[in-house]
């Protein structure tokens, strides 16, 4: 034997392992993340770009202190930290003062994950716990939003507009359609995102690309996305209001392909996720018909996080474990 | 052709399947063969021969009179030079013969059967169990016990499993597509031990070539009763529970067996070999073993004294690199030797060598669990492996029996999937052993309390018959 050079290691079967890793995961949310994100500097200008490029290297401090804090190992090379800083830009509004932006990165990194150890272990979504805390913080400049393709140099009052979801909260819904002239362009607009809003929120369309592009990698489950979207769709004309104009509008396609799906903070059994994506399409539709807030998707989403656990107790059925009245045949 | 499969779960690896199109090589003898005492699930075997015996090919050198046992045969002739305690691929140190081969080959009388008809179900057990057929797919339960089940449970079908979903294993797609008739008998054969009145022999849709086979062989025979299906390919169809769900719809209980929902699964290997101890008199001394993996200069499908060393198998073969893992199995469940001084088994179906390239394809790192429940949607038994994981860590055993942990079948699935690397099959392997042994623990504490109770109640009765007496 001694022709061969032999030096045996000893491990645990499986031998061979998927390739998917957790940094191959938060590539394709940030691949999935770039139309939108491109669209957004496409439609709101430079302002947008400041937004991210603040957002994502705050993120990253956030992180880095985050670790030094709590003792960690690095963790920057799993990407999650860029995707949270990334998440969070797209709910912002595009004027939103670099400063603010810092507050919130900090306050989703640090308050939304790492006091709860860090990736994996956070039962809230970090980038909306971040936009929490700038909502309830400055919720003027958290309100203020630009008009879309309006030049940088522009005063902030010039260009300022509401959203869609504002003036049907605080004109009704005939006096925007009565700005858009017909329903056709209203959801053209809000299709294509050429409407007022936070910064990555606003195309229907650019999300959905990411969003099918996360479902075909197999990144996330459709059943979040799809049902948190079809029950606002179908609840929503209970309240006298649009479907089709419900679900365009505001942060929906958003929230429920890039922050209701966020692993850590939703559900992991099958049919958990299912009344989870329920429960949030219910508060959403909730808030927004009688909250003082023109929109609910961020409090339906946190608020769903909170109950997580309650939803991962319907686990699947055991392979051979039969319901009760089964055995009793 | 329908094709079957079960649901939820099951993933889809990289077949790997680098050595289908090499027919079986007959391998040299060794000079040496390591025959452990016990290669079965089961009670071991007591030596029936002595260190200095002659014995010849195929005579039997150790037995039990336990029923969960199969005997073990010579299968070299030679001198027994030791009987020893050898480590075995199972990672157990085991009883072993150790016979020096003559290369006389010098056979026991054989006398084959033209047909096995005349035979009763019975007599066809016996044959099986004095023949040392174990289930060949890996477990080596004893068939004989396979076939006799308890009173009052009826057998309808044998399924014939050519699933092979291992990857880089061929020697079951080999096996039906040079051996379709002895499969074809063997399926027969148990049919008419358990009174089944159906068979069927699922394949792997990646084998339709030997479904073809063997769906010709069926027509050429005329035989009836016994049907070939596909199954789609993917991890774990060969599972015994799962290859039932696929194939009939039926699960098997937890905590019971095949026998339980009227089956009897039995690899396409095993059946090949009982044709071969009826018709042809011959116990279970050589099998078919894939050799496949980066780092072997000759891979293929090699039929093996059984006892023949790795080292042997290596020196003969050649290495093209460094070998870091020696596998015994497939990769989804095989286990890694740290020596080469292992012998081949009944129940070997594969030994895979690899370099270094073998520490990218498992990395030992873990990194945080993202709760992203691909093990949840990935497990076929529908258990919530990343639970059970975490109870394993914290030795919870009562939080990872409520989570059905002992129904978990090994497969590897939920370490497979994991994007963040962790080790979630070894850590659930882990807890289960530590239930089994608290149960054991438990009924033994159990036994003596019984026992101390019932001393106590004698003593009180006599002392009664005392006072009585008195």
């Amino acid at each position: 034997m001694a022709n061969y050079d032999i030096d045996l290691v000893v491990t645990s079967a499986p031998h061979i392992r998927d390739k998917v890793t957790t940094t191959s995961i938060m590539r394709d949310v940030i691949i999935a993340l770039t139309p939108a994100l491109i669209g957004s500097i496409f439609i709101f200008g430079i302002r947008a770009l400041i937004v991210v490029l603040v957002s994502v290297v705050s993120s990253f401090l956030a992180e880095v202190v985050g670790n030094l804090l709590f003792h960690k190992k690095p963790s920057l090379n799993d990407l999650s930290a860029s995707v949270t800083g990334l998440l969070l830009a797209m709910t912002l509004p595009p004027s939103s003062p670099w400063w603010m932006v810092v507050v919130g990165a900090f306050s989703g990194i640090l308050l939304g994950k790492m006091i709860f150890g860090g990736i994996g272990s956070n039962p809230f979504n970090p980038a909306l716990v971040g936009r929490a805390v700038l909502m309830v913080s400055w919720p003027t400049q958290m309100t203020t939003w630009v008009k879309p393709f309006s030049a940088f140099n522009q005063p902030l009052d010039v260009i300022t507009t509401a959203t869609p979801l504002n003036v049907v909260k605080l004109q009704g819904y005939a006096q925007l359609l009565s700005e858009f002239g017909t329903k056709a362009n209203l959801y053209k607009a809000l299709f294509l995102g050429t409407i007022g809003g936070s910064l990555g929120e606003t195309s229907a369309l650019l999300l959905s690309i990411g969003g099918i592009y996360l479902i075909a990698r197999k990144v996330i489950n459709w059943k979040v996305p799809v049902i948190y979207i079809a029950t606002v769709f179908v609840l929503s004309p209970l309240f006298g209001r649009d479907p089709l104009f419900s679900i365009l509008a505001g942060g929906l396609f958003l929230g429920a392909f890039f922050m209701a799906t966020d692993y850590s903070s939703s559900p992991i059994t099958p049919l958990g996720k299912v009344y989870y994506a329920i429960f949030i399409g219910f508060l959403t539709v909730l808030i927004r018909q009688f909250s003082s807030y023109p929109e609910g998707v961020t409090f339906s989403i946190l608020l769903g996080n909170a109950v997580v656990p309650y939803f991962d107790k319907i686990v699947p059925r055991v392979y051979g474990v039969f319901p009760k009245k089964e055995v009793a045949k | 052709m329908k094709v079957f499969t079960y649901s939820p779960g099951g993933v889809h690896p990289d077949e790997s399947k680098l050595t289908k199109d090499l027919p079986f090589e007959v391998f040299n003898a060794p000079p040496i063969v390591v025959i452990p005492l016990q290669q079965h699930t089961g009670a071991p075997n007591t030596p029936t021969v002595k260190v200095g015996d002659y014995v010849k090919v195929g005579q039997k050198i150790g037995d039990s009179t336990q029923v969960v046992s199969a005997p073990v045969h010579a299968t070299v002739s030679g001198k027994v030079i030791a009987i020893e305690e050898r480590l075995c691929p199972t990672g157990a140190k085991v009883q072993s013969v150790v016979i020096e081969n003559d290369y006389k080959d010098d056979w026991v009388e054989l006398t084959p059967r033209s047909s096995f008809e005349d035979l009763s179900g019975e007599e066809l057990v016996k044959i099986i169990r004095e023949k040392g057929i174990v289930g060949l797919g890996g477990a080596a339960f004893p068939t004989s016990v396979k076939l006799t089940p308890p009173k009052g449970k009826v057998i309808d079908t044998i399924i014939g499993n050519g699933a092979e979903c291992e990857p880089y294993l061929t020697v079951d797609h080999r096996n039906m597509l040079e051996y379709p008739e002895k499969i074809i008998k063997g399926i027969l054969i148990e049919m008419k031990i358990t009174g089944a009145k159906k068979g069927i022999i699922a394949v792997e849709e990646n084998k339709i070539d030997a479904a073809n086979v063997l769906q010709n062989k069926i027509n050429e025979l005329g035989v009836r009763d016994v049907e070939v299906v596909l199954v789609k390919t993917k991890y774990p169809q060969g599972g015994e529970k799962q290859l039932i769900k696929a194939v009939l719809g039926r699960e098997v209980p937890s905590g019971g067996l095949p026998l339980d929902v009227g089956v009897v699964v039995q690899n396409v290997g095993t059946l090949k070999a009982i044709t071969e101890a009826v018709l042809e008199d011959k116990p279970l001394i050589e099998r078919g073993v894939t050799i496949s993996g980066n780092a072997v200069s000759k891979p293929g499908n090699y039929i093996f004294r059984i006892g023949t060393l790795a080292s042997f198998i290596i020196e003969t073969l050649g290495l093209n690199r460094k070998l870091r893992k020696l596998i015994f199995g497939g990769p989804m469940t095989g286990i890694v030797q740290s020596t080469v001084d292992v012998p081949v088994l009944k129940g070997t179906s594969g030994i895979l060598m690899f370099g270094d390239e073998a520490l990218e394809m498992a990395p030992e790192e873990e990194s945080p669990c993202i709760r992203c429940a691909s093990c949840v949607d990935s497990c076929p038994m529908g258990l919530m492996p990343v639970l059970i994981d975490h109870a394993s860590r914290k030795n919870d055993l009562k939080t990872a029996e409520s989570l059905h942990a002992l129904d978990c079948i090994e497969c590897g699935v939920c370490s497979y999937v994991c994007p963040a690397k962790r080790h979630l099959t070894e850590n659930i392997k882990k807890v289960k052993q530590a239930i089994i042994k608290q149960r054991k623990i438990e009924a033994a504490k159990q036994a003596a309390f019984e026992k101390l109770k019932a001393q106590r109640m004698k003593e009180k009765e006599n002392s009664q018959k005392e006072v009585k007496n008195g």
